[in-house]
């Protein structure tokens, strides 16, 4: 397999906090690859640096071999990077297909696209069905406001698989969601994995991870500590260390252990 | 040449020490709420309009009748935010708390203008019309007490701010109010007082400002313009960067109108803020100040 | 996997017809009412509609309010006046045609002044909009090609009959407005449309989707100045006179926004309900309520009410109301508190997630 994403020595401090500290890894192309760590360990940030929300103070990423650094969000989707967020942003008052379109019109150039009525071209089937897949395509007409917090999370996977991108980029999908509801999320991740796409997941749902995920980054003071299979991960004393260990906030890492069993 | 330059100098830190005064009680409104007070304009003129009364109905002078107009407004401003503000709900905040505020803003000056009617107004005192002689400058002593009593004002503020524990609570509602409110900070008490605050100094800065310049109800559009301006070059919530910039864009309007024309002092004023904001968008002083909405 | 409708939203018959009716009441208007006082209102109903549904079509879909629209009223309003009176055009219905001359030129202060204020945050936009407001008023005093305080004086057709005077000036306002209305239909209705009301909603995150922000808002602003530089104009020619102060009015941006909650922000219907009830109200209170102060205290009650007691505005919540009679069976739009929640009102919107997911996804 290739490289698809690659990390490499990313810098980002806020104030005299030192988020990502030299921070690299690399994104096999086919990849479910999950991102753990406790805490402040700077998992977010490294989310906000490769989707262009956050600018790096050194370091670069490539996407397929080009640099994305520094380019801002909008070009990053264009390039095919898409991205969950941890608390779900969807646009509350606009309905849920609405929501759908939005994501859609990137593929023209901007003026002809900007007067075109939303939807059209088959793009109005694709949201149904991409909505169809995610399970949500009967509250196409709801405000996306309406939704409950699950459904957000929904949507807005939905809505990004509009533009097709390459990359996923899931921040904790399963965080708050309803359990049952938990394997049938990682069954449509591997769909989308089986489909083609590279997925980039954080998740403190260990079991979660554990069960999709081909390979896994321990993240530890703003850099990656290790990656592995998730066998070797679950058996390696540094990754124990990492969360119980170090200077950190202890109530912060207790509450990244207890997520652990998966218990949310 | 350089004699005019000083005294035009020294006509903008006076008279922008008075703006400080306003704007601080604005940038404090907006840092603590996220509420844009457009009815501080004409609350400063509601200001002027009672040391007015107090000093020519009851003969009071117009320093001591701060003792009254500042509790006054003091209360004014409360009830601004326990009867309008705080019954505001969170979506758009920041642009409905303008148009509500606006809207306090017309029915004052309607309020005042039925009232007083439109002829100017100036404040008189024996302070108002004589003048100090200081290293050749001639400095009317109502700028130079006013001036003392904008630095007075402002560094009991400073001291409400950084040395009490309401001014933790305050700075702590200023920086984020949901944690502030689950260590246990009563933010509705804490808004409440500020709003309070911010507006008291109307009344001083009011009282001054009736003393220097001419004013009728009308004079409110123009003050609020200017002091929106100077709080968003100052950074928005930012206090030492409104001040910074009172005294800045008075130093520059002073100049200009020395050495070109009063006319175009006003303009130079709006002209600076489109210029700075072109050019950096957060404002003279701010860095975090314009904050994400 | 099944394909959900995927049609385009039809217009109801209900909608059509009160459109037709619309258009029909406006044309016979002033066949029916002759009375100078009365189309004089009426034609001033018609040029606020049509400003209240430009700025509603900024501020209202984008969610940057601005109080600097009557910028582009003024710079309208100047445009006629000075083209009129340099080029000695006669006083006649030919200068109707000046209006989009005026609106391209407000449209050209459009760029200028959104250049420089779509660049900061939303509560920074508002407050600059004022701040460049007054600094075209004084422009407005202080340019020579302005006259100052003594104001413009413009062509007036005295030839017209004094009886039917109004009537031109009532059918390019009403031609104005069913401009600016099906310019906001199609608007409406487009990507663009949806592009601008994603940026109401989160403009960081249809940033991150590739909506060209800047571009969107930029457009909306400038296209936005269009109507109200040809209002400005037809003001100025109506009126024959302006000032610095009657044109550069710092209440047409509160009527505007007021028209706009009134009838419901982000709606097309609703700006055009509060124009036309608004500002008949305001001129009628003119014409017999002479004292301004009044006047104003009023227009500030009203408007208080109106954000503390209906601050969705009344189509939204008329609208909801009888989607809501209409039949519990279709998705109904969840009604929003004030406390900006947003929680579903029907069972079905927060049914079980996990029978959704299984219902779609096998």
């Amino acid at each position: 397999m290739t490289a698809l994403l690659e990390v490499s020595g990313i810098e980002k401090s806020f104030g005299g906090i030192r988020a990502l500290n030299g921070c690299s890894l690399t994104v096999e192309r086919g990849m479910i690859h999950g991102l753990i760590g406790p805490n402040g360990s700077g998992k977010t940030t490294l989310f906000n640096v490769l989707t262009g929300y956050e600018n790096p103070d050194a370091g670069e990423v490539r996407l397929d071999g080009v640099v994305i650094t520094g380019i801002g969000p909008g070009k990053v989707f264009r390039l095919g990077i898409g991205r969950t967020f941890q608390l779900t942003r969807v646009f509350i008052r606009l309905s849920v297909l609405d929501n759908m379109l939005i994501a859609a019109q990137h593929q023209h150039k901007w003026l002809r696209s900007a007067l075109r009525s939303p939807g059209q071209g088959g793009e109005r089937a694709k949201a149904m069905e991409l909505l169809d897949f995610v399970g949500i395509a009967r509250l196409a007409e709801l405000e996306a406001g309406a939704l409950s917090y699950g459904q957000r999370k929904l949507l807005e996977l939905a809505y990004l698989l509009m533009a097709d991108p390459d990359v996923l980029l899931l921040d904790e999908p399963a965080g708050g969601v309803n359990p049952t509801l938990i394997n049938q999320l990682a069954d449509k991740i591997k769909e989308l994995n089986s489909a083609g796409k590279t997925i980039l997941v954080v998740e403190h749902n260990m079991e979660f991870v554990m069960g999709i995920c081909g390979r896994i980054t321990v993240m530890h003071q703003g850099r990656a500590l290790l990656t592995d299979v998730p066998a070797a991960v679950r058996s390696d004393p540094r990754v124990l260390d990492a969360y119980l260990g170090g200077a950190e906030d202890e109530g912060l890492e207790a509450e990244a252990v207890r997520t652990e069993g998966g218990s949310k | 040449m350089v004699t005019d330059f000083i005294r035009a100098v020294i006509d903008g830190v006076l008279s922008g020490s008075v703006y400080a005064l306003m704007a601080a009680g604005l940038t404090l409104i907006f840092g603590v709420m996220e509420v844009i007070n457009i009815a501080q304009g004409i609350l400063v003129i509601l200001g002027a309009y009672l040391s007015y009364v107090l000093s020519v109905h009851l003969g009071i002078d117009l320093f001591a009748g701060l003792i009254i107009t500042i509790p006054v407004m003091f209360i004014l401003g409360v009830g601004i935010q326990w009867g309008l503000m705080s019954r505001l709900g969170e979506r758009e905040k920041v642009s409905m708390s303008i148009l509500v505020t606006y809207a306090v803003a017309i029915i004052l000056e309607g309020a005042l203008d039925l009232i007083f009617g439109p002829s100017y107004q100036q404040l008189s005192a024996w302070y108002v019309n004589k003048s100090m002689h200081v290293l050749g400058f001639y400095l009317p002593y109502i700028y130079v007490f006013g001036f003392l009593l904008a630095v007075v004002l402002l560094g009991a503020l400073y001291f409400i701010l950084y040395r009490t524990e309401f001014g933790r609570s305050l700075r702590a509602a200023q920086q984020n109010r949901t944690a502030a409110r689950l260590i246990g900070i009563d933010v509705n008490r804490v808004s409440a007082i500020t709003f309070g605050i911010g507006v008291a100094v109307t009344a001083a800065g009011g009282m001054v400002f009736g003393a220097t310049t001419s004013f009728n109800a009308n004079s409110s559009a123009d003050l609020i313009s200017r002091l929106l301006t100077i709080i968003i070059l100052g950074g928005m919530g930012s206090i030492g960067g409104a001040m910074g910039a009172s005294v800045l864009m008075l130093v520059i309007e002073a100049l200009v109108s020395t050495f070109w024309s009063p006319t175009w002092a006003t303009l130079v004023f709006y002209a600076v803020l489109v210029v700075v904001l072109a050019i950096r968008p957060t404002g003279l002083f701010g860095q975090k100040a314009v904050r994400a909405q | 996997m099944a394909i959900l409708s995927a049609k385009a939203k039809p217009i109801s018959k209900g909608k059509a017809a009160v459109v037709v009716a619309a258009i029909a009441v406006i044309a016979v208007f002033p066949l029916v009412f002759t009375n100078p006082a009365v189309t004089e209102i009426a034609i001033f109903a018609l040029m606020f509609m049509a400003t209240s549904e430009a700025w509603n079509g900024f501020a209202g879909w984008s969610g940057y309010f601005s109080l600097g629209h009557a910028v582009f009223f003024g710079v309208g309003a100047y445009t006629f006046a000075i083209i009129a009176n340099d080029y000695k055009l006669p006083a006649g219905s030919g200068l109707f045609l000046l209006m989009p001359v005026a609106g391209v030129v407000a449209m050209v202060a459009a760029v200028l002044v959104g250049a420089v204020a779509l660049r900061t945050k939303r509560h920074t936009f508002v407050v600059i909009t004022i701040g460049v407001f007054f600094i075209f008023q004084l422009l407005g005093y202080n340019l020579s090609i302005t006259a100052g305080a003594s104001g413009l004086q413009v062509p007036t057709p005295y030839n017209w009959n004094a009886a039917t005077f109004n009537n031109p000036f009532y059918y390019a306002a009403a031609i104005l407005l069913g401009f600016t209305v099906g310019l906001y239909w199609i608007i409406r209705r487009s990507a663009f449309g949806l592009q601008l009301l994603a940026i109401r909603d989160d403009e960081e995150r249809a940033k991150g989707l590739g909506v060209p922000v800047w571009r969107v808002k930029l457009s909306a602003f400038v296209i936005s100045s269009f109507p109200v530089g040809m209002a400005g104009a037809l003001f100025a020619f109506l009126i024959g006179q302006i000032y610095p102060n009657t044109v550069f009015n710092p209440l047409f941006d509160l009527s505007w926004a007021l028209m706009t909650l009134v009838g419901g922000i982000g709606t097309i219907a609703g700006p055009l309900l509060g124009g036309v009830v608004l500002e008949s109200v305001q001129q009628y209170l003119n014409l017999y309520l002479s004292n301004a102060d009044i006047y104003l205290i009023v227009y500030g009650v009203v408007f208080l009410a109106v954000m503390f007691w209906m601050p969705r505005g009344v189509v939204p919540t008329v609208g909801d109301a009888l989607r809501r009679r209409r039949g519990a069976g279709e998705a109904t739009i969840a009604a929003t508190n004030n406390g900006g929640t947003d929680s579903s009102s029907e069972g079905k919107a927060t049914g079980s997630l996990a029978g959704v997911v299984q219902e779609g996804g096998k």
